[in-house]
């Protein structure tokens, strides 16, 4: 077991680390080591986030006027059709699971790398030819069906390149399944001697509820997409009622993956909030047990409330009741979440970093974003505000102010032990700062508008609606500088960073206890985990009366 | 036109259960507010008070409390499913069809809405109703999925092929309101729209005075029945009929060949003419082709239209029941009708006619009366 002094090893001569380890193209594209994988998705990732980007970026500048000058309707509904498949399939399902929680998983419960290493590369490989093909696609002429693919456009009517990214998003999926089938058995067999379940971060655990989901989703969105290409390919009639099908079938199947698949993608952000709230308060987490089961209590009720997508799209009034009451029931578990992490805040010793920002953030956009789902899960509101912006403001709310704000929070957190350079705190804050107020300029005003009756998916709109978009507008402009900014001074601390310590904030997980960045298998020798998660005390074996003289006398 | 401030927050209020759903938005906004209020100023308070004092201190050693977390499990699960309640309450209210009200049939078609009324008259992204009565709009596409969507009305329904959905609201309060689709439909969405008038009675039976245009749903479907596409061949001729009888049929429960039975309704009208063999009346043989392919999304509406005519006072028919009217026009929602072509009032302005303060928006009787009464 290593102690404070650990804090000092980055600074002394260079052992190898995993970075270090191999500088040829092949040692990087044959790597087995869950670490350069983590930094392979990183960069795929953040490219397909930045072409995301662009596409929000031409979206918002086009709503800036009631007509559709900047773009005619029909590239605008490419547009919008292209950042949701990038965003959603390429960026926000595997985001935090596959770089994060590839890169910290094996390391957090002391495993030297994956259950099955040579099946993480092949579910980068199936990532980059879904990816590849996406974009193959999207250059050719690109897809106009919306994300969510409904038919009988996608089959019957849609004369844009609807197979080829089906497939890529089909093959996208398998890449899912592999990598949440890996961090089950992972979690499960790979545990250090006395890493005990209860003793797991509470990021291992929501990953672990996230694997449930993808394993057992996945599957269903690439059957959906199976069918939709029998249709659209042979003419079997299975969705189109012109030729025997059922529309709402689709809509059913397509839910079925896509709402679990809101979950894939918010959890890990939670896990990330967990590891921040609790850490940065130096004090251990509240309710650690009750935070664990509302992670797998979401992943399974989770399930059972697809239907609240489709509350005026013509299923059964029952059904539609079934589905508003599950997705009442399904809030507590959030709700839960969110007094605890308040809670943990309180008589902590709380610091104000770049990460604690991200993570305070999260909790003030999150709570909104899960607020504004109860609306949405309330039969009577909602006929008046589905399809409208109000569902454009809630998804963001959750999904970049949840989700995007904990991936950031998360890459700033774990960026010295990825990369072993400290990134500059002053500019960390300002972004984060800027990406707060920017986010809300942009989505806030977009609730007003769908109560106000503004349909989603418009390229042009009434004259009444304008001022609000014009604040949009302007909000996302502040936001795009938030989002830009760390681009840069990550890459530049890449270079001209300090050295990062092993263990830069003293903290007990087990990530912290070994080099920064990591030597390959990770840890010198196996670790023996004797204390819990998030243990500030004696027993976590970090001296840190020692480390408090130490930092006296330096100062 | 609409009134709209500089920023508009809320929509007009133009239906009668408008208000049910501000409330119950209001009721969600107080719950955000207040949980938003608590958890911030919380975050705050612990922010300032706790903040790091001396560096590489610990926290208090505190793990959690199960009175706090049963605590805060029950009251978001009450307050919930007060939600819940509320919502299906009002969901209630918007989708439980009125027994009585005037049914007007809507057609989506990428990218226009084609509407039309029971005396007649077709519009086309347009949608004139008179203010204070029940209008049930039963509504389907020849294409891919729309919604139609009214926000002064706080309602709206996918518009789905192959099938009729159902929306009624009853408007409130005279003016020109937005329609949008709301389900996205392809290259021109957005485009699909137009506006709602709510007229004074008196200015609407104006509007239908000089509107008139050719034959009601049902003189319509009657001349496809009989004529065009030959039905009356084996539906009509009394006890020798081939096909099943269908005066009366509306409405009831029939039963089928293999033993279920089935409530005839616009649906099992609308499939048996496209898929006769899919659900056979007891007692009869599979010997009705299908007219798939054959007749229109309006034609079907229309025979549909004739084929409840038939039963006298179908459910979903106009709030009046001409049961003396037995002419051409047929049965029930045609008190407006046929003969109004012949009236001489001239049109009038749309709206605003100061006159029309005697027109009673409750009495059923100012609807009942033909147009052509010379008043």
């Amino acid at each position: 077991m290593q102690n404070v002094d650990a804090i000092d090893s980055g600074y002394a001569e260079k052992p190898v680390n995993y970075l270090t380890n191999g500088y040829t193209v092949k040692s990087w594209l044959l790597t087995k080591d869950h670490k350069r994988i983590a930094i392979m998705y990183l960069i795929v990732v953040s490219i397909f986030f930045m072409m995301g980007g662009l596409y929000a970026a031409t979206i918002r500048l086009e709503l800036l006027t009631p007509q559709s000058d900047l773009l005619q309707s029909g590239t605008y509904n490419k547009v919008f059709t292209q950042h949701g498949i990038l965003m959603i399939f390429f960026f926000l399902i595997p985001s935090i699971p596959a770089i994060l929680g590839n890169f910290l998983i094996p390391i957090m419960i002391g495993a030297k790398d994956l259950a099955f290493p040579k099946v993480n590369l092949l579910s980068w490989y199936l990532y980059m030819i879904g990816g590849a093909l996406t974009l193959w696609a999207l250059m050719q002429g690109g897809v106009d069906t919306g994300w969510t693919f409904y038919t009988p456009y996608s089959t019957t009517f849609s004369n844009s390149y609807v197979m080829a990214v089906g497939l890529g998003i089909f093959i996208n999926g398998f890449s899912s399944i592999l990598t949440g089938l890996n961090f089950i058995v992972t979690i499960h067999t790979m545990r250090a001697p006395g890493m005990t379940w209860f003793r797991m971060p509470l990021f291992v655990w929501a990953h672990y509820a996230t694997s449930l989901i993808m394993i057992l989703g996945t599957p269903v969105i690439a059957i959906t997409i199976l069918l939709l290409a029998i249709e659209r390919l042979a003419q079997i009639g299975i969705f189109d009622p012109a030729i025997g099908g059922d529309p709402i079938l689709f809509q059913h199947l397509f839910w079925f993956y896509s709402h679990p698949a809101v979950y894939i993608m918010i959890l890990p952000g939670m896990g990330v909030i967990s590891e921040l709230i609790s850490n940065f308060s130096r004090k251990k987490i509240f309710g650690y047990e009750f935070i664990a089961f509302s992670s797998i209590a979401i992943a399974v009720f989770g399930f059972l409330v697809w239907g609240h997508h489709m509350f005026v799209s013509g299923q059964s009034t029952y059904a539609g009741l079934v589905f508003s009451f599950l997705t009442m029931v399904v809030a507590v578990p959030s709700a839960i979440k969110m007094f605890n992490w308040t809670a943990t805040l309180y008589k902590g010793s709380i610091l104000f970093d770049t990460p604690m920002l991200y993570a305070l953030g999260f909790m003030g956009l999150f709570l909104i974003g899960g607020l504004t789902g109860l609306f949405l899960g309330s039969m009577g509101l909602v006929v008046h505000l589905t399809d409208t912006y109000f569902v454009v403001a809630h998804f963001h709310y959750v999904m970049v102010g949840g989700q995007v704000i904990a991936y950031l929070g998360g890459i700033h957190y774990w960026w010295s032990k990825m990369t072993g350079k400290m990134y500059s705190e002053f500019w960390g804050k300002i972004s984060a700062m800027l990406v707060f107020v920017g986010f809300n300029l942009t989505f806030f005003p977009q609730f007003i508008l769908g109560y106000q009756g503004m349909p989603r998916r418009y390229a042009s709109y009434p004259e009444e609606f304008q001022v609000l978009n014009i604040f949009s507008t302007a909000g996302a402009s502040v936001l795009g500088v938030g989002l830009v900014m760390p681009v840069v001074y990550l890459a530049h601390s890449l270079i001209w960073g300090k050295d990062a310590p092993a263990n830069p904030w003293l903290l007990p997980g087990l990530e912290w206890r070994t080099a920064s960045p990591p030597p390959t298998e990770n840890f010198e020798e196996t670790p023996i985990v004797t204390w819990e998660a998030y243990d500030f005390t004696e027993e976590s074996g970090l001296d840190l009366e020692d480390a408090r003289n130490k930092y006296k006398v330096t100062v | 036109m609409q009134n709209y401030s500089w920023i508009p927050f809320f929509p007009e209020q133009a239906s009668s259960f408008a208000w049910q759903v501000d409330a119950l938005y209001f009721y969600l906004i107080a719950i955000s507010v207040f949980f938003t209020v608590v958890v911030v100023a919380a975050l705050f308070v612990f922010g300032i008070k706790y903040r790091e004092k001396e560096k590489y201190a610990t926290g208090a050693e505190i793990h959690g409390s199960i009175g706090l977390e049963t605590l805060w499990s029950i009251i978001p699960f009450v307050i919930s499913m007060t939600i819940f309640l509320g919502g299906a309450i009002v969901f209630y209210n918007q989708f439980r069809m009125p027994d009585e009200a005037t049914e007007i049939y809507v057609v989506g078609k990428q990218w226009m809405w084609k509407i039309q009324h029971g005396t007649g008259q077709r519009e086309i992204n347009e949608l004139h109703i008179p203010v204070g009565r029940k209008i049930k709009l039963t509504m389907t596409t020849e294409d891919v999925l729309h919604d139609f969507f009214i926000p002064a009305f706080r309602t709206k329904s996918d518009v789905v092929p192959g099938r009729y959905t159902s929306i009624w609201f009853e408007p409130t309060k005279p003016g020109k309101y937005h329609l949008f689709c709301a389900e996205y439909c392809g290259l021109n969405h957005s485009g699909m729209g137009g506006y709602v008038y709510v007229m004074e009675q008196r200015d609407f039976d104006n509007w239908l005075a000089g509107n008139v245009s050719g034959q009601t749903p049902v003189a319509a479907g009657q001349d496809l029945f009989e004529n065009k596409l030959g039905c009356a061949s084996c539906h009509q001729g009394g006890q020798d009929q081939r096909g099943a009888k269908l005066e009366g049929i509306y409405g009831t429960d029939v039963r089928l060949a293999g033993g279920q039975t089935v409530r005839v309704d616009d649906e099992y009208i609308r499939n048996s003419i496209l898929n006769p063999s899919g659900q056979i009346v007891e007692g009869y043989q599979p010997i009705m082709p299908t007219f798939k392919g054959q007749v229109t999304e309006e034609q079907l509406v229309q025979l549909v239209a004739y084929i409840k005519s038939l039963s006298g006072n179908a459910a979903g028919g106009a709030t009046t029941k001409t049961d003396a009217n037995t002419s051409v026009t047929g049965g029930n929602n045609m008190s407006n009708s046929g003969s109004s072509a012949n009236t001489m009032i001239p049109r009038r302005a749309d709206r605003g006619d100061s006159n029309s303060q005697g027109s009673n928006p409750n009495a059923p009787a100012a609807r009942s009366e033909p147009t052509n009464s010379n008043r």
